[in-house]
């Protein structure tokens, strides 16, 4: 390439040299301060999985996993001690199931009802509320449930105590709520306003948008709302605590008093010998909780993620 | 095409290389985005780089300051100068790298702060901090950049609230507070009005006295306009850039000599 | 499609939309009951000596003062040990690490970290903290615990606000020689600092308000005098309530409401303030 200009370019020392690496001691210093720290969050993070894998996993050499997870009598402190999680396990089924079939159409109802009918003033009152009874301390709602609730629930369906799975269920259907409400919401405006004015123009009712239309196109993620509304539900401790029951018997009905896996640990720890046998049975059961955890927060998390990309042009 | 008689001027009075590339291939990941560019770019004039949409013509500015590095998966192959020396070993000091060689981009982005403190920021990194010293530097570098007059008054307001065209001549005070020698320009009319416009095509060229000047832009007249040298890129079919034809513009706007320039500029596609 | 006159359509859609304003109001009634029912049977028990003294006759009266205090610490605590951490390992994620499968991974990691129930982060402070370290059931054992719990959210909020800083700044800062560092903390920070406060304005109130993981490492009902060092033992709030509620009897009820109440109370003004801050950013932002 010839233009323009001096045929010959010759490397210019000087600049070389002052564009030479310099050694920029302080940026690296804050470098690695910068990558220790990341590497204590990973380091915790990680430790939390290994400590309950440590501690948990001995109880399997006593008892082999079949008879811990199947398992229905719980006696840690019988000659010897059996381990069977099924009243546990069972619970806590129990009592997401209540939860959610109250949280999901309350909870998606009102997702839809503010995304797509409230007009602006009313979402912008009710959304605090919402947060609101978010904020509420996992405690007090079990302190509710255990004053106003469960006399209620004992009334009305002629128990001999209300605190049973029943009550547990409702009160953390009112926990799953937020959750479940802001992320269906999210999901629901997410839907293009395309789709909507082609109905509108095709005819239809706001309704019938909203339910051939909206609902539909929102699907996934209200799918992954209800997948953290779930995942609430299972790893809620204090209220299940104060209102379940606390019965070690496998329950067959709402009704009964249960004890869900959270609840377990929570009350049997601080009576297990250290390091003991029925320690490590309540970490097998930490380990368990926080397996069904994570893997439905990770399920909803690609669910969320499939639903983002759906809309994107 | 009206023929720029400064340009004219220029081409006859040779001038140094200052920025050169060699055989520089691009890629992002698997994905070629330049081939093979080979080309020499003149000290104190205005070189143009044009072709059409995603042709790779910024990657090929940011070539020069090194902020292809950014995206994961870039790499160079061939070599890229300035003033001879490559930049693209392990020896280079990336930060000083873009002290010299500054970059104006194609929707004004003066940070969140006041007027003087955009300014400031750049001398400010570099060690600089001495209030009256610093005042001069602002100072210089706002009239070099033609905004003195507008802003002399608002030094301590926010940046954010100065004109389109006003927020990019103050990007370009910004880049010259540094003292660089090349001025890279992606696009920095495209986002302007017309009259912005032409104030900072007068701006370009006062300062190509004393800077190189790279600038890319998507508009044809403007390349005409104010630059010495165009670079005309073309999109191959694999979507790798490569130089279909370098020159000095009077030249290659009235008597291109590849056909798919002439395509080009006759507006055949594009 | 089936031919439905008109008016049994907007019958349908009446219908429907009543359901779903009923659904909105099943929501929002019982939180309005709740902190109403509260106030009302929780302000009588409140007074400046509840606030004030220490308990007495085994926590059946007196005062609730060191579980005021104990919860302060834990906030503080958590705060210290999680917030540094979690920022600079936010800035880690965001802006030093290289964007790899391993990276990605982590994110991942930390986001589901945060929905780990809090009964389980008791058990790793007890087996970390209590035992391993040996703090014993204290409050740096209680501190850390809490800690490692708002470590996952304080990361992910921060790696939030800093996504969020517009991308144009940062190239503009590079572009005039300013090392990452630098541009770091002299442009990214400063944008990204209210997400940043928010997220360690909610942890701090998440730490507040947590029950199961002091229950764990060992919070204590009634002691005799506060904290006189972090490997002392100590009360809070939320275990008050809970053992207040569950296991005394005899403990006057309007006590517990006041318990209750004093506990809703600091939680809820740190989540006010939490969403002030992010209210007053985003006016400032977008004017």
């Amino acid at each position: 390439m010839l233009q323009p200009g001096v045929s010959t370019v010759t490397a210019n020392a000087g600049l070389e040299k002052s564009l030479r690496r310099r050694w920029r001691l302080g940026e690296r210093f804050i470098e690695s301060w910068i990558f220790l720290n990341g590497l204590l969050a990973i380091v915790v993070l990680v430790g939390v999985l290994v400590l309950l894998l440590r501690e948990g996993l001995p109880i399997f050499a006593y008892t082999p996993p079949w008879e811990f997870f199947f398992g229905t009598k719980w006696y840690p402190v019988s000659e010897p001690p059996t381990f069977g999680i099924m009243p546990f396990f069972v619970a806590t089924l129990t009592v997401t199931v209540v939860a959610t079939a109250i949280a999901v159409p309350v909870g998606v109802g009102c997702a839809a009802y503010l995304a797509e009918i409230a007009p602006a003033k009313v979402r912008e009152t009710v959304k605090p509320i919402i947060e609101l009874l978010a904020g509420i301390p996992s405690v007090v709602m079990g302190f509710i449930g255990l004053m106003l609730l469960s006399p209620l629930v004992q009334s009305m369906f002629n128990l001999n105590t209300g605190l049973c799975g029943l009550t547990a269920g409702i009160m953390l259907s009112l926990m799953s709520l937020p959750i479940i409400v802001s992320v269906s919401e999210d999901a629901l405006r997410a839907v293009p306003s395309e789709f909507r004015e082609a109905a509108y123009a095709l005819g239809a009712t706001k309704w019938e948008t909203i339910r051939h239309v909206c609902i539909p196109g929102a699907l996934s993620g209200i799918a992954a709302a209800v997948m953290l509304g779930v995942g609430r539900a299972i790893g809620e401790t204090m209220t299940v605590l104060m209102v379940a029951g606390g019965a070690l018997a496998v329950p067959y009905s709402p009704t009964e008093p249960m004890m869900p896996m959270t609840a377990a640990i929570a009350s049997g720890i601080g009576e297990a010998v250290r390091r003991g046998l029925h320690y490590q049975a309540l970490f097998a059961i930490g380990l368990i909780l926080f397996t069904m955890t994570l893997a439905v927060n990770l399920i909803a998390d690609k669910v969320l993620e499939r639903q983002k990309r759906k809309f994107v042009r | 095409m009206s023929v720029n008689v400064l340009s004219n001027n220029k081409t006859t009075h040779l001038n140094k290389v200052k920025l050169k590339t060699e055989r520089v291939n691009l890629y992002y990941g698997t994905f070629q985005a330049l081939r093979n560019i080979t080309l020499d770019i003149p000290e104190h004039a205005i070189t143009a780089v044009i072709g059409p949409s995603g042709c790779g013509k910024s990657s090929f500015l940011r070539l020069f300051n090194r902020m292809n590095d950014l995206i994961t998966g870039a790499k160079v192959g061939g070599h890229v100068k300035i003033d001879g020396i490559s930049i693209y070993e392990n020896n280079i000091d990336v930060v000083e790298l873009r002290k010299r060689v500054g970059m104006v981009f194609q929707k004004p982005n003066p940070f969140p702060m006041s007027v003087f403190e955009n300014v400031a920021f750049g001398p400010r990194r570099h060690g600089r901090n001495n209030r009256s010293e610093l005042e001069d530097i602002v100072e210089r570098s706002l009239r070099q950049a033609a905004l003195w007059d507008e802003v002399e008054d608002k030094l301590e307001q926010s940046a954010l609230a100065l004109s389109g065209g006003q927020q990019q001549r103050l990007c370009i005070a910004r880049v010259l507070a540094v003292e660089p020698e090349v001025i890279l320009m992606d696009e920095p009319c495209s986002a302007l009005d017309p009259v912005a416009t032409l104030k900072i095509e007068d701006l370009m060229r006062s300062l190509a006295e004393d800077y190189t000047i790279v600038i890319v832009t998507h508009n044809m007249q403007q390349a005409a306009r104010v630059s010495d040298m165009t670079a005309f890129l073309m999109m191959e079919e694999d979507r790798a850039g490569v130089l279909a034809e370098y020159g000095p513009t009077s030249e290659l706007f009235t008597n291109p000599k590849d056909k798919r320039t002439e395509d080009y500029i006759t507006g055949r596609f594009g | 499609m089936t031919s439905r006159t008109m008016v049994s359509r907007q019958l349908s859609q009446r219908t429907a939309f009543g359901l779903l304003m009923l659904a909105t109001t099943i929501v929002i009634v019982p939180v309005l009951f709740i902190i109403i029912y509260m106030i009302v049977n929780g302000a009588g028990a409140i007074s400046w000596e509840f606030l004030t003294q220490s308990p007495s006759q085994a926590g059946k009266a007196g005062g609730i003062f060191p579980a005021i205090v104990g919860t302060f610490y834990l906030m503080l605590g958590t705060l210290i040990f999680a917030l540094p951490v979690g920022v600079t390992a936010g800035i880690y994620l965001t802006e030093y690490a290289r964007d790899n499968w391993l990276t990605r991974l982590i994110n991942t990691a930390i986001l589901n970290l945060a929905g780990v129930p809090s009964i389980v982060y008791g058990l790793f402070g007890l087996g970390v903290f209590v035992l391993a370290l040996n703090f014993g059931m204290s409050l740096l054992a209680a501190s850390f615990t809490l800690a490692c719990q708002a470590l996952a959210m304080t990361i992910t909020t921060s790696r939030e606000a800093i996504l969020a800083v517009p991308r144009e700044y940062k190239e503009g800062s590079l572009a005039v020689g300013a090392t990452k560092w630098q541009t770091v903390r002299h442009i990214v920070l400063p944008q990204a600092l209210p997400g940043i406060i928010t997220g360690a304005v909610l942890a701090m109130s998440r730490a507040a308000g947590e029950t199961a993981p002091i229950l764990v490492v060992g919070a204590a009902f009634f002691l005799p005098g506060l904290p006189q060092s972090p490997l002392d033992q100590f009360m809070a709030l939320p275990y008050h309530l809970y053992t207040a509620a569950a296991h005394v009897p005899g403990m006057p009820k309007s006590t517990i409401w006041g318990v209750a109440l004093v506990l809703l109370v600091v939680v809820m003004s740190f989540n006010v303030l939490a969403t002030v801050i992010r209210l007053r950013a985003r006016k400032r932002r977008y004017g």
